[in-house]
């Protein structure tokens, strides 16, 4: 194609975005706007498959039969996600497949949260309230994103999040206000998941790589840094309110910039953990690398009896 | 204690054990889709679960909730089969455990929609929505397992011999139900067993299997004599409920 006529196709795409109009699949587009969809959408996929693990881990022990029905449910929602957008990946070409071996080999990454332990009953209740907190965060915004199955997608998933947060920061007001061992329960699960859960919106803007090209193209619609604020300005108070310390001790109100300061993120550990050195992320990826081998046999039976049954047909 | 009482509890461990083993899954299932599945039938069987045993702690009237008697039983007190407490081993044995179980649920329920015990009837009514689905899932993936590829066939096969020798027990019938009967609140467990085994024979005869010859049953659950696997189930199931006794959750 000529050069003229893709700088013309490039000017109609911007035109587009900048009116807010969706892109749609068979829409042309940069092949930059579609990797970068697809590197995006698969690694959120993949964050709601590696975040079944932490979560299954407590649906045998779950405290009563309430609280496990919820939990199956929320953990069902989960791959309910990772199905969906593993089909919008679909959409811009990407295969299913080929998509789930990057994560199992280690090019193609999941958000880092995930690896770490839930190590009691409370880490359900901090996981839901933060970590699907942050995610809604992240992903409120994306509902406008520019790519049109991504942002319908977010529509659903963002409506099924907030019930996972809200039923998360319950379980962490009835710890709260139980006995003295649930409270310590409760404030020791938010003391391990603070930190890690602010690290959930990337590095600072000056550090992030995609953030301005992704603005641009309306893939990312707020910093990282604009959206770690709104985290810690709307879960302070929802920690004081339950009577829970924030384990931050520069955390203070600002009255001039009406937000509140917050101390300065461990950001070593957060790359080591991006790099593959958190406490679980050799247990996570070997748990789904193996999920993958150990169906290996189930999903040749069922290509085979398919393929059996359309000879049937055919005959 | 009640004959209503001991048969809830019966149906309602079924349903517990056989949801906590399915949960188990989670996360690591052959293919996302039956992540999806065996959650949502593990979810169905937490409910049936809480509607039966909520019921039997009402029948009893000694204020026992559904959760008291899912958390806090010893494990001689539990009442469900042995087949639903077998380890899920690999999808093969699971599945196969899955559809012996809801070929005996679906006709199990269907009776007891008849049931002069209307509150019995009405969680039979709405289980056996559930449940027919259950049986449509396990049966299909049997019949695509078994006239699959040779290696699935093998393993299914196995998994059918091992499994075998606990069926009979769902048919199982004591002193207990002679009242049940007489007082059209259950039905015959004979009609009950013929309906099964027109179905496992339907399907497994379309998925290339065949019954083993070996007619040697176990049986122990309905009486609380169970195998070795149930106390690590409890073990799990009960962790919360033995470490902090007392606590709203």
């Amino acid at each position: 194609m000529l050069e003229a006529n893709i700088n013309e196709l490039e000017r109609r795409f911007q035109e587009k975005i900048d009116n807010d109009q969706k892109i749609e699949p068979n829409d042309w587009m940069p092949d930059n706007y579609r990797q970068t969809l697809i590197r995006q959408i698969s690694q959120h996929a993949h964050s709601e498959i590696v975040g079944m693990l932490p979560e299954g881990n407590w649906i045998t022990r779950a405290p009563n039969l309430r609280r496990k029905a919820v939990l199956l449910a929320k953990v069902q929602d989960e791959a309910g996600h990772g199905l969906y957008l593993y089909s919008a990946t679909e959409t811009l070409g990407a295969d299913r497949e080929e998509t789930i071996d990057d994560l199992h080999s280690g090019k193609a990454k999941y958000s880092s949260i995930f690896n770490y332990p839930t190590l009691s009953w409370a880490d359900m209740g901090v996981i839901g309230w933060l970590v699907d907190g942050a995610a809604i965060m992240n992903q409120v915004p994306l509902c406008r994103c520019s790519y049109g199955p991504y942002a319908r997608a977010m529509v659903r998933v963002c409506k099924e999040e907030s019930f996972h947060q809200r039923q998360g920061y319950e379980i962490m007001m009835t710890l709260a206000k139980g006995t003295p061992e649930q409270k310590a329960m409760a404030q020791d699960a938010l003391n391990r998941f603070w930190w890690p859960s602010l690290m959930m919106f990337g590095p600072n803007d000056a550090e992030s790589t995609h953030t301005a090209q992704s603005m641009a193209w309306k893939i990312k619609r707020s910093t990282n840094d604009e959206l770690r604020q709104q985290m810690v300005d709307i879960t302070v108070p929802q920690a004081e309110l339950i009577g829970l310390t924030i384990p931050d001790p520069d955390l203070k109100w600002n009255e001039e910039k009406q937000g509140y300061d917050y101390g300065e993120i461990d950001w070593d550990e957060f790359w080591s953990v991006v790099k593959g050195n958190g406490p679980c992320n050799k247990e996570r990826v070997d748990a789904r690398r193996k999920a993958k081998e150990n169906g290996e046999w189930v999903r040749e039976a069922a290509n085979a009896y398919a393929a059996k049954q359309k000879m049937k047909k055919a005959s | 204690m009640s004959a209503l009482f001991e048969y809830l509890v019966r149906l309602g461990d079924d349903s517990l054990i056989l949801g906590h083993r399915l949960s188990e899954w989670c996360g690591h299932g052959p293919i996302l889709e039956e992540d999806i599945a065996m959650t949502n039938i593990a979810l169905d069987h937490v409910g049936q679960t809480t509607s039966l045993l909520k019921y039997a702690g009402e029948v009893e009237g000694k204020g026992r909730t559904e959760d008291d008697l899912a958390f806090l039983r010893f494990e001689r007190e539990y009442r469900n089969v042995l087949l639903v407490e077998q380890a899920n081993e690999d999808f093969g044995v699971t599945m196969m455990r899955q559809f012996l179980f809801d070929a005996y649920r679906k006709p199990l329920y269907e009776q007891l929609t008849k049931s002069s015990d209307v509150q019995l009837a009405a969680i039979a009514e709405k289980s056996l929505k559930e449940t027919k689905y259950h049986l449509k899932h396990s049966a299909e993936w049997v019949i695509r397992l078994g006239d699959g590829t040779d290696e699935s066939h093998e393993r299914v096969q196995t998994a059918l011999n091992n499994l075998w020798r606990y069926t009979d027990e769902l048919f199982y019938t004591d002193q207990n139900d002679v009242e049940l009967l007489a007082n059209g609140v259950i039905f015959s467990s004979e009609e009950l067993k013929k309906s099964w085994m027109e179905m496992v024979k339907t399907v497994l005869d379309r998925a290339t299997l065949t019954i083993p010859n070996n007619g040697w049953q176990r049986e122990g659950g309905r009486k609380g004599l169970h195998s070795e696997h149930l106390g690590y189930i409890l073990a799990e199931l009960q962790y919360m409920q033995r470490a902090y006794p007392g606590m709203e959750w």
